[in-house]
């Protein structure tokens, strides 16, 4: 059924479509509304026997998930920023232990400074977690790669995080389709776990394991996470039948004789796309390719779809600091020899608007880019808090600083 | 069958030896067709006491009921000595996820067997002293404060010592530990506050609330069978001594759990929603002195001088626990 609805609100149908038993959960702006809409449907016995679960804190809930997954149920949770953070041990933990535990990020910023607005260095903090990560484009993306999620994690034994942009797309009202119980329920099976905590058959599960045995124990984990590049697209194929849309690894747009491709993962992908076809109507031969698997890595995918670009331009809404780009490094590796530049953009929040691309996307064109390049960034913001910092030892605290310049005060 | 006729031999003990008993009352133990839930070939050191109330009490469970049990362990010696790969000591559907979050693991199984309406099946969490009193006290908190239906097992050895022996929030206070070394002024841990985890759960206001030791055996089993009658969470805090960190014999583990509770140091008892509802007493009280010479922990009170002053700062504790949970049976003539 389509209808006008908030993006997590329709997070929440479509995860209580898919017949979770256990919901854990923790509150984190701007994750909440999802997990208030699935504490009513628990709440109302919409869900049946499902068990909403107030945790003590993120790291709680995961493992509230964690031993739910492990004796046999269907187990979601979600968070964001920070909350991912104190969750980390546990997410590397639930995915050693190939638990197929399906949760929303709604991506945000991590402090300090603290900052509730989006961007992606949560979920790429977590990239090497050996979770599954699917970016959302816009919310019926998000929709249809919860229902994905959950089948392919239960069919191959692995956690997956489905991210997607917070405030940007969880509290955007905006046209969603949703499936009916029937179709999802012929797409996503009852769970049958590969192990599970059962008296009748009595197994240790998170045995230590020595030099022995550990390298093949967590090169399975890789093998099990590669299946996800064959897998994906097959039942994504299955999904197509119910809800008439395709999913795929990537998603590539006007890439056809695009001579400059920009790759860029969640909702940033709408603006880029606009600008795309206003420089295309320009005669400017653009393109954009977005990643909606980013572990695992698409690399066969990516180096097809900018086969035939000269020039790349990866937007980041994160980075790792002391190098720059942290999906560039990935899009490299795919495309190697194909000059490769990063842009990080909209880091807490900030807009990244059309008209800024248009001038990164002309001064790549004409070969004006650098390396790496912070759209936006306020050079006389930075020059001023470096300045002071060099000029006296007890400077004072950055973030006050910066916000105090803005303000048009003197310090 | 029925028990032979019970004679009580004047032994030196208060032991009544199991074949002497009504098989009813007999030890879990004594059950050719026990669980074993534990069972033998695991790496504990000689004479441990976390393997010998690990097995009593997954037993017991077990046995209370009907083998419909999961368990989860957090990390720690009862998890690396069980669990050498590619072995395993465990004959129950066990899962170790992390240090800290026991709680919350079994919680959440808990909620998964009765989301799939197979709450028949009951969930059991164990962890050392560190992963209940430290890093797992707030996952434990969470799972009493929401009542989860899990009985949680708190091994008490005093430190970290799985990883060597380091201080933890349950070592008590003057004991030597790898990060409160013998040495200085005041040597040994220092005295605070201490955490009293049995009070603090009690103050949860949860169903069950029990402490033990492994001197006696038959009340530890009694407490997992009553435990395993009632439902929302339980905690069971049971003295394990570590002849390993604790510097006693391996012979000695016993003895040394039993002095605990005689002296007055370890009160053992049961408490239910919030209020003390039963009291082991002291039968025969034992000097807190005693207690602590077993132990190389402590040597550093006797030799190369005598710490009276600390001595009798631990005698206080003692003292106080015996008012306040009313440890002697006749106190007049204690």
């Amino acid at each position: 059924m389509r209808s006008q609805i908030e993006g997590s609100r329709a997070v929440a149908e479509a995860v209580a479509l898919c017949r979770p038993q256990v919901i854990p959960a923790y509150p984190i702006s701007p994750q909440t509304h999802i997990v208030e809409a699935l504490s009513e449907r628990v709440a109302t016995g919409a869900l049946g026997r499902c068990q909403f679960i107030n945790a003590e804190s993120e790291f709680g809930a995961m493992s509230l998930a964690i031993g739910a997954s492990a004796t046999g149920g269907r187990s979601y949770t979600a968070t964001a920023s920070q909350g991912l953070l104190f969750m980390a041990e546990t997410l590397y933990n639930a995915a050693g232990l190939g638990l197929p535990i399906v949760m929303t990020v709604a991506n945000r910023a991590i402090g300090a400074p603290i900052n509730i607005w989006n961007d992606h260095s949560d979920a790429m903090s977590q990239r090497d977690s050996g979770w599954v990560q699917l970016y959302a484009e816009n919310n019926q993306e998000a929709v249809d790669l919860h229902l994905l999620a959950f089948r392919l994690a239960e069919e191959l034994s692995l956690p997956v995080m489905v991210c997607m942009d917070g405030f940007v797309l969880t509290h955007a009202v905006e046209a969603v389709d949703l499936p009916d119980q029937a179709g999802v329920d012929a797409f996503l099976p009852p769970y049958q776990p590969r192990q599970v905590l059962d008296p009748a058959d009595p197994v240790s599960i998170g045995a230590m394991v020595g030099p022995e045995a550990f390298t093949e124990v967590r090169y399975l984990a890789h093998v099990r996470q590669l299946a996800v590049l064959e897998r994906l697209p097959y039942l994504a194929g299955e999904l197509a039948a119910l809800t008439g849309r395709r999913l795929d690894v990537v998603s590539p747009y006007r890439c056809d004789g695009a001579d400059t491709v920009v790759v860029a993962l969640g909702s940033v992908l709408g603006t880029l796309k606009d600008t795309v076809d206003e420089l295309r109507d320009e005669g400017v031969p653009v393109g954009v390719l977005g990643v909606t698997a980013f572990r695992p890595f698409p690399f066969e995918a990516v180096a097809t779809a900018l086969a035939g670009a000269r020039r790349v331009v990866v937007l980041e809404r994160a980075f790792t600091t002391g190098v720059g780009g942290i999906v560039s490094a990935d899009v490299r590796a795919a495309r190697p020899g194909t000059a490769c530049h990063t842009v990080v953009a909209g880091l807490g929040g900030r807009p990244v608007t059309s008209a800024s691309l248009r001038g990164m996307l002309r001064d790549a064109v004409t070969d004006q880019l650098e390396p790496l390049t912070f759209l936006d960034l306020h050079r006389e913001v930075v020059d001023r808090e470096l300045a002071r910092a060099a000029a006296t030892r007890r400077s004072g605290p950055t973030a006050e600083n910066v916000l105090h310049d803005l303000r048009g005060g003197a310090r | 069958m029925s028990g032979q006729p019970v004679f009580f031999y004047q032994v030196g003990t208060f032991a009544v030896g199991n074949r002497l008993l009504d098989p009813a009352m007999r030890s879990g133990q004594a059950d050719p067709d026990r669980a074993n839930a534990l069972t033998s070939g695991h790496r504990a050191c000689q004479g441990c006491g976390e393997a010998l109330g690990a097995r009593y009490v997954l037993d017991a469970a077990m046995r209370a009921t009907g083998g419909r049990l999961v368990v989860v362990n957090a990390t720690g010696c009862l998890e690396v000595f069980s669990t050498p790969y590619p072995e395993t000591s465990w004959r129950v559907p066990w899962l170790h996820s992390l240090f800290g979050n026991a709680p919350a693991v079994a919680a959440g199984a808990a909620a998964a067997l009765r989301a799939q309406g197979r709450d028949e099946i009951r969930v059991l969490a164990q962890a050392g002293d560190g992963g209940t009193v430290d890093i797992g006290l707030g996952c434990l908190s969470g799972m009493f404060e929401r009542n989860d239906d899990v009985l949680f097992v708190c091994y008490d050895n005093e430190a970290y010592m799985n990883t060597g022996v380091q201080r933890s929030g349950a070592t008590p206070p003057a004991a030597r530990t790898a990060t409160t070394p013998a040495v200085g002024d005041r040597p040994g841990n220092r005295f605070g506050q201490g955490k009293d985890l049995p009070a603090i759960a009690m103050a949860h206001g949860i169903p069950y609330v029990a402490t033990a030791t492994v001197a006696d055996l038959r009340d530890l089993e009694a407490k997992v069978a009553h435990a395993m009658t009632l439902h929302g969470a339980r905690y069971l805090h049971v003295l394990v001594p570590c002849p390993l960190g604790w510097g006693s014999a391996s012979c000695d583990t016993i003895r040394v759990a039993r002095l605990a509770t005689e002296s007055g140091l370890f009160p053992v008892f049961e408490a239910e929603h919030g209020a003390v509802t039963g009291v082991r007493r002291i039968r025969r009280r034992a000097s807190v002195e005693e207690y602590l010479r077993l132990q190389g922990r402590y040597r550093h009170l006797f030799e190369p001088t005598r710490r009276d002053d600390v001595l009798d700062a631990i005698n206080a504790i003692a003292e106080h626990n015996i008012h306040r949970y009313g440890l002697l049976a006749h106190p007049e003539v204690a």
